[in-house]
């Protein structure tokens, strides 16, 4: 208890945290590459398979996940919205609450295997700033990729984090969320019901 | 300068509207905002941003007085009523909602006063509303949906649905968990 008060109270130790805090602001910052905005051609562009896995695809990864931290609540960030057209995507979405995810993942050349539901969800996306509309996506997915250093892995996943996978891989094959939109009225939603 | 304005067109509906009016706001110089159009109890109506530009020194309402004298010959064809405000144009600050209502129920008086008031004590901003009337003329359905902020969290909106407590309506809370990616 006496340790948790003093690490609570210590002034020096929170003066750190807010540092480390200003620091990694400030290196994201640098290393946070533009991102493209609609109707920007490139976002309409197919990728190329990842063939290399270097430190250069490495250090590449890593710019654009601090470009992902650097934008305005993004979940997610593909390759190509920075303007490098390979197959190349991260999603996040641990941030969320009581949702079922895998944490930080860097998926090189993903690929969607199964498909199981449909669901009606809004999104945004940092290269349509302002607008967030809805879009059907698969409930559930299996998926096959590799991460940065070239481990095969395999996925099953579910709702909000199969949504982002979705779309970042749409980015992959030229396809922004505008592409897939559904009327704003007269859908059917049937997801988290809290029935009277 | 560029003003803005809202203009609110309201008449039976026909084929062409919106192609007639728009050309008509486009001869005369005019630029488009944001607009919601849509059919309610058969009628056509439609809310548009219209931005003129009037020379500096000049008054708003010379920009208003502009947009009606050239949108009449066009209203009066189509009988269209014509209502111009004059509005800040706030562009670009959409505001993303974090839930849904969805009510429905056999149609009678007071179900939207009985439902926006709970969800307004809950703390709900609503950004979005739409209600039909559907079923038959005897047996008559409302169905509304809403999209808001739930601005004490959805658990408050919940409590207020579920204090409502009238077996005559349907109504189901959903979050709306935006991505952006």
């Amino acid at each position: 208890m006496m340790m948790v008060s003093i690490l609570k109270y210590n002034p020096s130790i929170h003066l750190s945290a807010k540092l480390l805090k200003l620091f990694k602001y400030v290196k994201n910052k640098m290393t946070s590459k533009t991102i493209l905005v609609y109707p920007d051609k490139q976002l309409k562009e197919v990728s190329q398979p990842v063939e290399k896995f270097d430190n250069e695809l490495v250090e590449f990864i890593q710019d654009l996940e601090d470009t992902r931290a650097d934008g305005p609540g993004a979940v997610g960030i593909a390759a190509p919205q920075i303007g490098r057209p390979i197959r190349a995507v991260i999603v996040d979405v641990s941030g969320r609450k009581k949702i079922k995810h895998h944490g930080y993942l860097v998926l090189i050349n993903p690929e969607i295997i199964e498909w199981e539901g449909l669901v009606v969800g809004r999104e945004g996306c940092l290269s349509v700033p302002d607008y967030t509309g809805n879009v059907v996506r698969a409930e559930r997915i299996k998926l096959n990729a590799f991460d940065q250093f070239g481990e095969q892995r395999n996925f099953e996943m579910e709702g909000f984090e199969a949504r982002a996978v979705q779309h970042e891989i749409d980015h992959l094959d030229g396809l922004l969320f505008l592409d897939r939109l559904v009327s704003r009225h007269h859908d059917l939603f049937e997801r988290k019901t809290y029935k009277k | 300068m560029a003003n803005w304005y809202m203009l609110t067109l309201v008449g039976a509906d026909q084929p062409g509207i919106v192609a007639k009016i728009t050309k008509s706001l486009l001869t005369a110089q005019c630029n488009l905002g944001e607009a919601s159009m849509m059919r309610l109890g058969g009628n056509f109506t439609v809310m548009l941003m219209v931005s003129i530009d009037t020379p500096s020194g000049n008054s708003p309402n010379d920009g208003a007085d502009t947009i009606r004298r050239l949108m009449t010959p066009c209203c009066d064809e189509l009988s269209l009523h014509l209502h111009i405000d004059e509005i800040q144009g706030h562009l670009h600050d959409h505001q993303i909602p974090d839930v849904r209502v969805i009510v429905c129920g056999a149609d009678r008086a007071g179900i939207v006063s009985q439902v926006t008031e709970s969800l307004f004590e809950a703390g709900m901003h609503i950004l979005d509303l739409n209600s039909d009337v559907a079923g038959s003329t005897e047996n008559p359905i409302y169905i509304m949906q809403i999209e808001g902020i739930a601005t004490q969290g959805i658990d408050a909106i919940e409590l207020a649905v579920q204090k409502i407590n009238d077996d005559g309506i349907d109504i189901k809370v959903q979050s709306i968990d935006t991505f952006v990616g």
